[in-house]
């Protein structure tokens, strides 16, 4: 394998859906390529960094922000309304 | 919980709603960017879950079920936008040298990158970074690794076959990676070039 196919196969790694024999092969070049195994690591980890800064946004602001008081009234005004709908 | 939410206890509707609206806003802004119309799908989603509680049964947790529900309606009004076909510029792959080995500079070292994720300054930039992918990649990001649907998850959410999630997927974890690393000015492992 080399460094092109690397990168073509590295999602199908991460997700594990390579068969044994591709899996062993894309492993056997990952541990004699350096740029590769670095590359692998960070493939794997930015969609975690991703995720994390996301996770913290959600946690950050005021609570006005977070909780705008106009939608949580329009949010309960419609839930009467689904109450009242007809079956 | 469930039971007075099905019948519309005052107190515990909107104890519920105000304690979902936080996340449920969240992702909305990270698929539509805009607040607006983030609110409104958020509405939309909370009208569709309380029409839908009776047939809840409880297989996942309620907040997961309604996740699904905001995440659902912002990508059906994303897909209402009318907008110009995407051109997906500047997704830029990883760079191989002349005779295709991955160069040196390809290898930047996540270790540091890691460690600089424990400031609020990289992780908004990193939020940043993800609103600039273009629409197609920044939506699949957030499906599959930001709100951790599976791929055949998303792709039934996007209306699309699982192999075009992976094929997006992919291109934007390279393109993301590839800008973080150069905004971050994150190093290769030392020797150089290939």
């Amino acid at each position: 394998m080399n460094c092109r196919e690397f990168v073509d196969f590295i999602l199908a790694y991460s997700e594990d859906e390579l068969d044994p024999k591709l899996r062993a092969a894309f492993e056997r070049h990952v541990g004699a390529c350096p740029p590769c195994m670095c590359y692998l690591d960070g493939y794997k980890k930015v969609g975690r960094a991703a995720r994390a800064a996301c996770a913290a946004k959600a946690d950050e602001g005021p609570v006005s922000d977070k909780v705008p008081e106009g939608l949580v009234k329009a949010i309960l005004a419609a839930r009467a309304e689904v109450d009242d709908s007809p079956a | 919980m469930l039971e007075a939410l099905r019948r519309n206890d005052p107190a515990t509707t909107e104890a519920w709603v105000r304690a979902q609206i936080p996340r449920a806003r969240a992702v909305a802004l990270r698929l539509l960017r805009n607040e607006a119309e983030a609110d409104d799908a958020v509405q939309e989603a909370f009208m569709q879950a309380f029409r839908r509680l009776s047939d809840f049964r409880g297989d996942a947790k309620l907040e997961t079920w309604l996740h699904r529900i905001v995440v659902n309606a912002a990508l059906g009004r994303l897909r209402r936008r009318s907008r110009k076909p995407e051109v997906e510029l500047d997704l830029a792959g990883p760079e191989f040298s002349a005779d295709g080995h991955l160069t040196a500079r390809e290898g930047a070292r996540w270790g540091q990158v890691e460690r600089l994720f424990e400031s609020e300054e990289t992780r908004a930039l990193m939020r940043r970074m993800i609103d600039q992918l273009p629409e197609t990649a920044r939506t699949v990001l957030i499906l599959r690794d930001i709100e951790e649907l599976s791929t055949a998850e998303a792709a039934e959410a996007l209306g699309v076959s699982p192999g075009t999630v992976k094929t997006r997927l992919h291109r934007a974890r390279v393109a993301l990676k590839k800008r973080v690393e150069q905004a971050l000015d994150v190093q290769a492992e030392d020797g150089g070039d290939a």
